[in-house]
């Protein structure tokens, strides 16, 4: 019976409306720029390296439970607003950033310096990589044992359990509808995702672009010998973009976490091999092609789950992700990150 | 005494690893052996040795579960450890094997068993080659990230499609038709029972020899058994053969293959087939022993657990694959208490061992070869430098 329901999500309509358009576009975009962000610790790492960071996924995912922490340990609640919401924010977006940050030295540390001085074959790296991310992943779902372990378990409960569920992240912001019209809404917390995850963006790419050590990661990318030869100390430029990328997935965490509300301790894998696919969309090495990249998943996406429901959402990207790599590997701005400079 | 003081008398009194010695022997004492070995693999859950049996699941089930393990490393092993190609999404295969066996013979139709692990084998092969004629073109570690999305993609169709019944999953999957003379099985196996270190023999709880019941998991070992001994006889054939060596100078240096006229492409291509026609029949296996499948079973973590057994094992010696498998599925069975913390412990192995010992703790023959040989090769230019300096 027509008109009896509301059009449910979750059900394939193919006839859409303007507004409907408009609002998978508009999230479209939010979301594809937080998948920028993230893509951004691929990118950097892979122009240097030439090595896929596996364990990135997981660097995201330690900021994400850095920012609910941060929530809690401030007792934040949900939209209370006012100033010191923003405050608040801006308190996880600094927890989030600085443990996402750490981690991502402590995978170069552990699971990337040893086989770069021996200049191991990349599979090799890979599997190291895999190793990483998978401790770092189950040491985050298995945290109330660990805790049980030190007997830590009755101070820090609130921030262990459930360890292996979803775990809810506070906003303080009100979320307040901007603008509706005719039934396409812009959001206060998606505005915000997207201008601070576009901010972010320009700011690195002018950081890589204007500053001394981003020469360094330019240079390194470029002709890692040569940049050896002029004086570059290529341990320090690895460590560098190992920690912007963190940086950035730390960034992009907080924005998931606002835009989407949990988080869980294997929340990583599929939005890391998404933020990679993002990646390799926009060609891999190139700063301005995973935020293009970004853009272009979100968007196929949420038009594929309009189209066939969006329980087929992630198989969507993963057939992006597939496609691009057979016909166009090199991706739609190239790969390079040396040439980064415009 | 004195015949082994003629034999050390020999003109080069050097001293032999085991595996020359072994290679040494005569062939009917080599195929003896090999019986003893196979006889003892095939007794072991009947023997139900303390210290070794798990106490707190069945363990003839438990050694089931080794031995599909151990199938599935065989094949990852072809695809990984001969032609060196990272295969995240292996477990694909595997619920394609399973899902076949579940649509054909209990969703959709009813088919024979024997037919259905046809069927399976077909289908998984056929997958394996749609999906490694377009991505086998691409780089190694990008072909790593596609097949994740492979597997990932083949859970999320079970997952989401009606037609495989979602999460649901499949129950009432056909298990495998006895084989039994008038109503009685050909014949029973009793077992040891353990006090202390005194054994006696359990008359009244046996295992029937191609009776395939719901509680007993002894015939399925067997039978996954069988299966694996007749794949290791042609992987060992496979492996001596120009296929074989085409794969490892593909491995080694595709570019320096393709140049001595190594048509790659086409090996790696075989390569994943025969690793998509393994997988996919260890699923039909694992279908047939479950009864019952559903989608959460076949997660990119299992994947993992596969790479897992290959990695730890040796990538490209067959026994360090077995080696590996039998670790990964075996000890979190025996220390069920830990279970819990086998993906961090897998994690670190995966991350010691890449960074100490990549070659895996039984590195092929042909590695220790070549690592014999390279360092034979520093030691004349060593010398050769020496001479001129």
């Amino acid at each position: 019976m027509p008109g009896t329901s509301p059009p449910s999500p979750l059900e394939p309509n193919r006839v859409v409306p303007l507004s409907t358009f408009l609002n998978l576009t508009f999230t479209g975009l939010v979301v594809g720029a937080i998948y920028g962000l993230f893509a951004l610790g691929y990118t950097l790492v892979y122009g240097v390296l030439r090595l896929i960071n596996f364990a990135h996924s997981e660097v995201f995912m330690w900021g994400s439970f850095a920012a609910v922490w941060m929530m809690t340990l401030l007792n934040a609640r949900a939209g209370s607003g006012g100033p010191a919401a923003v405050l608040y924010l801006l308190l996880a977006l600094l927890a989030a950033m600085a443990v996402s940050g750490a981690v991502a030295l402590l995978v170069e540390r552990v699971a990337y310096r040893r086989l770069r001085e021996k200049k191991s074959p990349p599979l090799v790296a890979l599997i190291s990589a895999i190793g990483a991310s998978f401790m770092l992943s189950e040491i985050m779902g298995l945290r109330d044992r660990i805790a049980g372990w030190l007997n830590l378990d009755g101070v820090l409960g609130d921030y262990v359990r459930p360890a292996r569920e979803n775990t809810q992240f506070v906003n303080p912001l009100p979320n307040a509808t901007l603008l509706d019209v005719g039934g396409f809404q812009v959001r206060s917390t998606q505005l915000i995702v997207l201008v601070a995850a576009l901010a972010m963006m320009i700011a690195l790419e002018q950081f890589v672009r204007r500053s001394r050590l981003g020469r360094g990661v330019r240079a390194v990318s470029q002709d890692a010998e040569a940049a050896a030869l002029m004086g570059v100390d290529q341990k320090r430029v690895v460590q560098l973009t190992f920690l912007l990328g963190g940086l950035m997935a730390g960034a992009a965490a907080l924005l998931y976490l606002m835009h989407i509300g949990v988080t869980r301790y294997n929340v990583g894998f599929i939005l890391g091999i998404k933020a990679f696919t993002a990646a390799v969309l926009g060609g891999i090495g190139n700063i301005r092609g995973a935020l293009l990249g970004g853009l272009v998943l979100g968007l196929a996406e949420n038009y594929g789950s309009q189209l066939f429901g969006s329980a087929w959402k992630d198989v969507v990207s993963f057939l992006l992700l597939v496609v691009v790599l057979l016909f166009r590997p090199t991706g739609l701005l190239g790969e390079s990150l040396g040439k980064a400079r415009a | 005494m004195s015949t082994s003081t003629t034999s050390t008398t020999s003109p080069k009194p050097e001293r032999r690893t085991l595996g020359e010695r072994w290679a040494d022997l005569p062939k009917p004492v080599k195929i003896v052996v090999w019986l003893a070995v196979a006889l003892f693999f095939y007794a072991l859950p009947l023997l139900n040795p303390p210290l070794l049996s798990t106490p707190e699941s069945d363990f003839g089930s438990v050694m089931f579960t080794v031995a599909s393990y151990a199938l599935v490393a065989l094949g990852l092993n072809i695809v990984l450890g001969y032609a060196g190609l990272l295969d995240l999404g292996y477990v694909g295969f595997y619920a394609i094997g399973a899902y076949t066996v579940g649509v054909f013979g209990s969703l959709h139709g009813s088919l024979p068993f024997w037919l259905l692990i046809v069927l399976a084998v077909c289908i998984s092969t056929a997958s394996g080659l749609l999906l490694g004629a377009p991505t086998l073109r691409v780089r190694g570690d990008y072909l790593a990230i596609v097949t994740l999305g492979f597997g990932e993609i083949i859970r999320l169709v079970a997952l989401n499609s009606e037609w495989l019944n979602q999460s649901r999953g499949i129950q009432d999957i056909p298990r495998p038709p006895d084989i039994t003379i008038g109503g009685e099985p050909v014949f029973e196996v009793p077992r040891l029972l353990w006090d202390g270190l005194t054994a006696t023999v359990d008359l009244g709880n046996t295992s029937a020899f191609l009776e395939f019941g719901l509680l007993d998991g002894v015939p399925y070992y067997w039978l996954a058994l069988s299966v694996i001994i007749l794949v290791l006889l042609g992987d060992v054939l496979l492996q001596d053969s120009r296929v074989g060596r085409a794969w490892e100078a593909t491995r080694e240096d595709e570019e320096a293959a393709e140049l001595n006229g190594v048509p790659t492409f086409r090996y790696k291509l075989l390569a994943f087939a025969m690793g998509a026609f393994i997988g996919g029949l260890s699923g039909a296996l694992f279908a047939a022993r479950q009864g019952a499948i559903n989608p959460e079973t076949f997660t990119v973590q299992l994947s993992m657990l596969f790479l897992a057994a290959v990695v730890v094992g040796g990538q490209g010696n067959r026994w360090g694959a077995l080696v590996g498998a039998a670790v990964v599925a075996y000890l979190p069975e025996r220390f069920r208490e830990f279970a819990d913390f086998r993906v961090v412990v897998f994690g670190l192995l995966l991350l010691l061992l890449a960074n100490f010992r990549p070659q895996g703790l039984l590195p092929p023959r042909r590695a220790r070869r070549a690592q014999r040989a390279g360092k034979r090769l520093a030691e004349l230019e060593g010398t050769e430098e020496g001479a001129r300096a």
